[in-house]
């Protein structure tokens, strides 16, 4: 798996283009582009820049704080660090296995996460570029212009998003905050009424999500080469698989596939992550390179997340999620599919899948349950992993012996995705950039195949006031040639 | 019944001067309560406002986004929301202003009357406290909410 285009041969004599920050990804993600003379792209490089100040904070709490804590390190995916600490800390109280109602309540939670964040990817933040094209009007091309144009697609992704709040809500006890995992199990679970409430709704939920895999089908039929050749690039993949090798999101042990789709190890116990996955810091980003240790930098990185899993696994456990995915697999031949613009495909079968599994667990009678905790022999350290909306998630903590927390270890998605962002990239400046004039339709391109990793760079604050797009060119001698921002309303400004 | 007036907070209580406005609505509730204005104002609070608040926004009669800021004028700004701005679509969390456009373009028919609270914060790193200016901001801020509050009609805020 080549690094071309990271590092340029003579990066002084190139002019420099940057787009800072990337739009509708969360946090701060900034791009630079170095070209020739000719406009020939000699070096692409997405820094990212990574709040990693997490780990300090929350040293020194008591560890069954964490499970809230954690929640406000993120405002789009705290549910994801709210399990993953949960399922880590289960080993400090001794819950080797939690209850089956505190399994199906947290899975329940889990699934209501995942149809909530990818109806929010796909319906808000994708469907603008894949909708009106990537390089449509930019005054349209977001939620509100869907909203105006594709106005029953747009309250589609909406009630598909307020139903997995909604379903977080009941798991986890509030909007915000919850607090319905903990250390050993749940602290609640639903009440019948609650559970009738979500059945009334789940039916039409699992429609839509059907729906929503036939649109994105549909895109992939309409334009097959823009589909499948978009910012292509080979890489391994990750996840966790369900031990019967089924595709299962919460929880199970990792398994990893090269590029040809062949399995390089399977049945991995995540507590044991470190052997297997090391970071490598790079000069020029915050946010560190994950590899495989076995295979090194060059040639063990990976990719997560949807496009990932659906792969990884052997087969889907509900019906509607699995016909998708045999479709999916024979569009690609039966060969990995690499094709970053597939993610959305994958992403809506995810969807569809946590649809189901909903309905499932809401007829489970062991969500309506009173036997919540568990516990055992105490440890001093745990590990717990989550297949995250994004990619695999893991949480690894020590606690002292006043039970306060001496280590804290997180590797987030977005890191694991880090080399397979920027090889998506630098493919698409290949493809589309190299040897034109830069416009903000060609520098969109740059940030659909960001996109479509639903890279979540977040802090989780909001200020008010932050420039969304700001394109500079500059000389060799860092004379500025022209400057290209976009406005906090959506207009463009081009300064020369 | 929907209350007629919606107060949305939002704010990550662990980001330092970011959690002005959960602060706010914290220490407005028992006003509320004494003032027999708890039914007919419902409080929401957010890390950041997403598309499904659209169906928050619906038959209320007046909505106060609450928010921190940093380039706001100190202690605070109060102005009414621009009904078809589309501001800040570029990232998950949308502001008030790109909240009011999708609901305008999927509820045409729906009117709001929406106006915003933004108290100038400083510092906004995570593990801080609220920093003492911020404080300060917010005891005035939480003064002005009373004020309006007890005059909870269109025309009176928009003589503030």
């Amino acid at each position: 798996m080549s690094l071309s285009l990271e590092t340029a041969s003579q990066p002084e004599k190139l002019r420099r283009v940057v787009i800072d920050p990337v739009s509708r990804v969360e946090g701060h993600g900034k791009v630079t582009i170095l070209l020739d003379e000719n406009n020939k792209v000699h070096q692409v490089r997405l820094h990212i820049v990574e709040f990693r100040g997490f780990e300090k904070f929350i040293q020194g709490r008591p560890y069954w704080e964490v499970p809230v804590m954690v929640q406000r390190l993120c405002g789009i995916c705290p549910v994801s660090h709210h399990l993953a600490a949960s399922k880590a800390l289960d080993a400090i109280v001794g819950a080797k296995q939690v209850t089956p109602t505190a399994e199906a309540i947290r899975r329940l939670m889990h699934y209501g996460q995942i149809l909530q964040s990818h109806a929010l990817h796909f319906f808000h933040l994708s469907s603008p570029d894949l909708l009106f094209g990537f390089d449509s009007d930019v005054s349209k091309r977001n939620i509100v212009g869907v909203a105006a144009a594709h106005p029953d697609t747009a309250r589609r992704g909406i009630l598909l998003r307020k139903f997995g709040q909604e379903v977080i809500r009941y798991t986890a006890g509030k909007r915000v905050h919850g607090t319905g995992a903990v250390p050993g199990g749940v602290n609640k679970s639903l009440t019948l009424a609650e559970r009738d409430e979500l059945l009334q709704d789940i039916d039409q939920m699992i429609g839509w999500s059907v729906d929503a895999v036939q649109l994105v089908k549909q895109l992939h039929q309409q334009q097959p080469n823009l589909y499948d050749q978009f910012g292509l690039s080979r890489a391994n993949s990750m996840s966790m698989v369900g031990s019967d090798g089924s595709l299962d999101l919460y929880h199970g042990s990792l398994r990893g596939r090269d590029a040809d789709g062949t399995i390089l190890f399977d049945g991995v116990d995540y507590q044991h992550y470190s052997e297997l996955i090391e970071e490598k810091v790079k000069n020029w980003s915050y946010m560190k390179f994950p590899h495989w240790k076995s295979l090194g930098e060059e040639n063990g990185w990976y990719r997560v997340g949807p496009l990932a899993r659906i792969q990884n696994c052997d087969f889907i456990a509900t019906p509607l999620a699995e016909i998708e995915r045999c479709e999916f697999v024979a569009y690609n031949g039966g060969l990995p599919s690499h094709a970053p613009l597939a993610y959305h495909w994958t992403r809506m079968i995810e969807m569809l899948h946590a649809a189901e599994k909903i309905k499932e667990l809401l007829l489970d009678p062991a969500v309506l349950g009173n036997d919540l905790m568990t516990s055992g022999e105490r440890g001093r350290e745990g590990v717990g992993v989550i297949e995250a909306p994004r990619g695999t998630l893991i949480h690894h903590y020590r606690v002292d012996e006043n039970d306060l927390i001496s280590m804290c270890n997180l590797i987030v998605s977005t890191t694991h995705n880090n080399q397979a962002m920027n090889e998506a990239v630098r493919r698409v400046a290949e493809q589309y950039l190299s040897g034109h004039e830069i416009t903000e339709g060609l520098l969109n391109h740059i940030e659909v195949a960001i996109r479509a990793y639903d890279p979540c760079l977040s802090c989780a604050t909001h200020a008010l006031g932050k420039m969304p797009l700001e394109v500079e060119v500059v000389n060799v001698t860092g004379e500025q040639l022209s400057r290209l921002t976009r406005s906090s309303d959506g207009q463009l400004c081009l300064t020369e | 019944m929907v209350a007629p007036v919606l107060i949305f907070a939002i704010g990550n209580e662990s980001r330092g001067d970011d959690a002005l406005a959960p602060l706010l609505v914290r220490r407005l509730a028992p006003w509320l309560a004494e003032n027999n204005l708890a039914e007919a104002c419902e409080i929401l609070e957010e890390y950041q406002l997403q598309v499904e608040h659209v169906l928050d926004l619906q038959q209320r009669r007046l909505i106060l986004f609450v928010d921190a800021g940093m380039d706001t004028p100190a202690p605070y700004d109060f102005y009414p929301l621009k009904n078809s701005a589309a501001e800040q679509l570029y990232s998950h969390a949308l502001t008030p202003e790109a909240l009011l456009a999708v609901h305008q373009q999927l509820y045409p028919a729906a009117s709001l009357s929406a106006f915003v609270l933004c108290i100038k914060g400083e510092s906004f790193e995570l593990g801080e406290d609220l920093s003492a200016l911020a404080d300060n901001h917010l005891q005035l801020a939480l003064d002005f909410t009373s004020e309006l509050l007890l005059r909870a009609e269109q025309s009176a805020w928009q003589s503030f």
